[in-house]
C-alpha cells in the first residue's frame, strides 16, 4: 500500500517534472560569435527565442577561429553530453551527421527549398535530410580598393590580372603599398583561392573542391603558383604574421591600395566610418566577376538523450529562417541574408551588390562554395600548408603544384 | 597466572605485533597506491589508448575498427611530418649544445666563490619560472621587425639595420632555439653548479700544489668527475626538446609556411584541428618512440658511468 503510493507519487513527480522541463526547455548554445557585430546578431536570436518561453543558455567560446569551440564540442560529444545547439560551417555538418550525432530538421524544413538557392541548400544536407539552419551568407571573392589611392593610379578599377598589375605598379610608383596582405596560413589561403578561381569555375571546382589529381598537376595550376609569386612583389616588408584586420586597416588608413578578403572585411571599413563608392571600392577579385563564392554560417542541433529534434530545437531552427531575423542578423554581421525572400534595402552598397550578384549567380549556376566551406578541415589544412610554404620560400611553381597534388591526395 | 594463560597472552601479543608489523610494512604501499593507480591509468592507460587509436580510421571522433598500419603509412608519406622531424633536429641539437655550454659557463663562473651568489643563481633560474607562453610572447616581440630589436636599433640611428629572422623560413627555427636556450640555461647552470660543488676540494688543492692552471684543473679533473651531470642534463634537455610546443605556438605558429613545425605541433594540429585523430595518434606514438630512443641508451650509459664511478 505504502509502496504503491510512493511509486505513484514518484511517477507523478517525474511526469510533472518532465512536463515542467519541456515547457521551459533549456537550449544550450555553443558558438564563437563574440566580437561586436557578431554578438549583436546572436542577441537578436536570443531575445526572439526567449519570447517563446525557451531558455537560451549561452556557451560562447572565443578564439582560434572556432577551433576552441570545436575542441570543446568534441570532448563533450565523446562524453555523451553535447550542447543542444552548435554553430558550425563546412563539411563538419556532414561529418557529424554521418556520425549520427545530429537531429534532422525535416519537421520544419519542408519549405526551405523554396527560399534557399540549391547550392546553399546542398551544404545543409546529408543523405537528403536537412541538418543545419543558415544564418547568413558571406561572399569571399572580394577585392577592396582605397578610392583615393586608386584615383592617383588612374582611377580605373582593374578587371583582369594584367590591369591589376598595371594599377599596382602605378600605386607603387606613387609611394603606396600596392597590396595589403598578412602572411598567415589563413590569408594566404584566401589569396590563393581567388587566383585559382580566376582560372575558371570548372578548374576551381575540380582542383580544390573535388581534389582532382589531373587538375592539380595541370599547367593551369603551375600558372596559378606563378601568379601568386608575381603578386607577392606588391606586398610590403612587414607582411609576416600580420592579422587580416590589420591588413584591412592599411587600406582604410590610406597606406595600402588593395585588399583581398571576404566581406567580413567590409565591417572594418564600415566601423571606420568609410563609405563604399566614396572612400573605397568593393569589386569581385579580377577574373571571378560572375562567381559568388560563399560561406554559410549555420546552427546544427545535437541529439539529446537519443531523442529526435526537441520543440526548442525546432523552434530555434524555424526562427533562424524568418526574413525578419535574417535581415537584422546579416546586417549586424556584415553579411547578406541566406534566404532570397529577405530584403536588403537597409544595407550598404557593397552588401546590396553582394545580394544582387548572388541572385545573378543562382541563375547562371555560378554560386559555389568557398574552400573554407567546401573542403574538409584536413584538405583545407593540407592546401594551406603547401601554399603558405610556397609563399614563404623560393620554391618553384612546378614542384609546388606537385606538392599540392600529393598533400591533397593524402588528405582525401 | 597459569601456564596456559601465559601462552595465550604471548600468542596474543605476538599476533598483535604481527598485525602492526604488517601494517608498518604496508603503509608505504598503501600511501603510494593512489599515485600508482593514477599514473597507471592516466599515463600508461592513455598511452595504450593512443596506441590503439593509431591503428584505427578515427577522424573527428574515435572509431574503434582496426585498419592495421594505414595511419602510419599516411604519416610517413606526409611531407609536413618529415619537415617537422627535420625541424626537430635543427631545433634539438643547437638547443642542447647551447643550453649546456651557457649553463656550464655560468656554473663555472658562479663556482668562483663570488659574492651574492645566491641572488645571481635565483636570477639565472628565474626564466624557468615563466611559462613558455610568456617567454615566447616576449621573444616574439623582440624578434618582430616592426616593433622589436630591428626597430630599436634603427631608432638609434643605424637605419639600414635588418634583423628579420622570424620572417625567414631558414632562420625562424633559430629564433625559437634562442628563446628556449634563454629559458633553460639557468636551470642547467644550477644542475652543473651542484655537480661542481660535489667535487672534493682536496683533489683540486692537490692539483693546484702541483702547479696546474685553473683551466687545466677544470678540463682534466673537475669536468671528467661530473660526467654523470652531463648525462642528466642531456637527458632532461632532449625530452624537453621533443615536447616543445607552447613556444612554437606563440612565437611562430609553425610559420613561415611550415618552417617551424615540430612533431608536437603536427600532432596537435592533425588530431585536434584537422579532425585526423588517427594520424595524430600515430605521430604521438612516433614521438614516444623518439623519447624512448633517446632515454634508454642515455639511462644505460649513465647507470654504467655511475657504477664505474663508485
Amino acid at each position: 500500500m505504502g509502496v504503491s503510493k510512493a511509486v505513484a507519487l514518484f511517477l507523478a513527480a517525474t511526469w510533472l517534472g518532465g512536463v515542467g522541463s519541456a515547457r521551459a526547455e533549456d537550449l544550450e548554445v555553443l558558438h564563437y560569435w563574440t566580437s561586436g557585430g557578431e554578438s549583436k546578431a546572436v542577441n537578436v536570436l536570443k531575445g526572439e527565442i526567449e519570447k517563446k518561453a525557451f531558455t537560451w543558455k549561452d556557451s560562447a567560446i572565443a578564439g582560434g577561429g572556432g577551433q576552441n569551440a570545436m575542441t570543446v564540442l568534441k570532448s563533450r560529444a565523446v562524453a555523451g553530453d553535447p550542447p543542444a545547439v552548435v554553430q558550425m560551417r563546412g563539411p563538419a555538418v556532414q561529418d557529424w551527421a554521418e556520425n549520427g550525432a545530429l537531429v534532422d530538421l525535416d519537421k520544419v524544413a519542408g519549405g526551405w527549398s523554396k527560399v534557399l538557392p540549391p547550392a546553399i541548400l546542398n551544404v545543409l544536407k546529408y543523405k537528403n535530410k536537412i541538418y543545419a539552419a543558415p544564418h547568413w551568407i558571406h561572399r569571399v571573392n572580394w577585392m577592396y580598393i582605397n578610392k583615393a589611392i586608386l584615383d592617383k593610379a588612374g582611377g580605373k578599377v582593374p578587371t583582369t590580372r594584367e590591369e591589376l598589375y598595371q594599377v599596382a605598379d602605378k600605386m607603387k610608383a606613387a609611394g603606396f603599398i600596392p597590396i595589403a596582405h598578412g602572411e598567415t596560413a589563413y590569408q594566404d589561403g584566401v589569396f590563393f583561392e581567388g587566383i585559382v578561381q580566376s582560372m575558371g569555375i570548372d578548374f576551381y571546382r575540380k582542383a580544390i573542391l573535388e581534389g582532382d589529381q589531373q587538375a592539380l598537376t595541370s599547367p593551369t595550376m603551375v600558372k596559378v603558383f606563378d601568379t601568386v609569386r608575381e603578386s607577392q612583389k606588391y606586398f610590403d616588408d612587414g607582411v609576416q604574421g600580420r592579422p587580416w584586420n590589420l591588413a584591412a586597416a592599411m587600406v582604410i588608413e590610406g597606406k595600402a591600395g588593395i585588399l583581398f578578403m571576404g566581406d567580413w572585411a567590409n565591417g572594418e571599413f564600415k566601423n571606420a566610418g568609410k563609405v563604399p563608392g566614396k572612400d573605397y571600392v568593393c569589386v569581385p577579385v579580377p577574373g571571378t566577376e560572375k562567381m559568388f563564392t560563399f560561406i554559410a554560417d549555420t546552427f546544427v542541433f545535437f541529439k539529446q538523450h537519443d531523442q529526435p529534434a526537441s520543440p526548442g530545437q525546432l523552434a530555434l531552427a524555424s526562427l533562424i529562417m524568418t526574413p525578419e531575423y535574417q535581415e537584422k542578423a546579416a546586417f549586424y554581421k556584415g553579411a547578406i541574408p541566406a534566404i532570397t525572400t529577405a530584403s536588403v534595402v537597409e544595407f550598404d552598397d557593397c552588401a546590396k551588390k553582394s545580394a544582387a550578384d548572388m541572385k545573378a549567380s543562382i541563375s547562371s549556376d555560378t554560386l559555389i562554395t568557398s574552400q573554407n566551406q567546401g573542403t574538409s578541415e584536413a584538405r583545407l589544412g593540407a592546401i594551406r600548408d603547401v601554399v603558405s610554404k610556397f609563399m614563404n620560400s623560393k620554391q618553384d611553381s612546378k614542384s609546388a603544384a606537385e606538392a599540392l597534388a600529393k598533400a591533397v591526395k593524402a588528405a582525401m | 597466572m597459569t601456564a596456559l594463560q601465559t601462552i595465550a597472552s604471548v600468542r596474543q601479543r605476538k599476533s598483535q605485533s604481527s598485525v602492526s608489523a604488517w601494517f608498518e610494512r604496508s603503509v608505504p604501499a598503501l600511501v603510494l597506491s593512489p599515485g600508482v593507480c593514477v599514473s597507471v591509468i592516466f599515463v600508461y592507460g592513455f598511452v595504450l589508448v593512443t596506441g590503439y587509436l593509431s591503428f584505427t580510421p578515427s577522424t573527428l571522433m574515435p572509431r574503434y575498427a582496426l585498419v592495421g598500419l594505414d595511419r602510419y603509412r599516411d604519416l610517413f608519406s606526409n611531407d609536413v611530418w618529415w619537415e617537422s622531424v627535420n625541424n626537430l633536429a635543427w631545433f634539438t641539437v643547437p638547443f642542447i649544445i647551447g643550453s649546456a655550454a651557457f649553463g656550464l659557463l655560468l656554473a663555472i663562473l658562479m663556482d668562483q666563490r663570488i659574492r651574492y651568489e645566491g641572488a645571481l643563481r635565483a636570477t639565472f633560474l628565474y626564466p624557468l619560472a615563466l611559462s613558455q607562453i610568456v617567454a615566447g610572447t616576449a621573444w616574439q616581440w623582440l624578434f618582430n621587425p616592426t616593433y622589436g630589436l630591428e626597430r630599436a636599433v634603427q631608432n638609434f640611428g643605424w637605419s639600414s639595420f635588418r634583423f628579420n629572422w622570424l620572417g625567414n623560413p631558414d632562420l625562424a627555427i633559430f629564433c625559437v632555439v634562442i628563446a628556449a636556450i634563454w629559458q633553460c640555461t639557468g636551470f642547467v647552470a644550477s644542475l652543473f653548479l651542484a655537480g661542481l660543488r660535489s667535487v672534493d676540494d682536496e683533489i683540486v688543492k692537490a692539483a693546484q700544489i702541483d702547479g696546474a692552471s685553473l683551466p687545466t684543473i677544470y678540463r682534466r679533473i673537475i669536468l671528467p668527475v661530473i660526467r654523470p651531470v652531463f648525462f642528466s642534463v642531456t637527458l632532461i634537455l632532449a625530452h624537453l626538446a621533443i615536447k616543445t610546443f607552447d613556444i612554437i605556438v606563440v612565437m611562430t605558429a609553425g610559420g613561415p609556411g611550415t618552417a617551424t613545425w615540430l612533431p608536437s605541433y603536427f600532432m596537435y594540429t592533425f588530431a585536434f584541428e584537422r579532425g585526423r585523430m588517427g594520424i595524430g595518434a600515430a605521430s604521438a606514438m612516433m614521438m614516444l618512440a623518439m623519447i624512448v630512443a633517446v632515454l634508454v641508451p642515455l639511462m644505460y650509459l649513465e647507470s654504467r658511468a655511475t657504477r664505474n664511478a663508485t
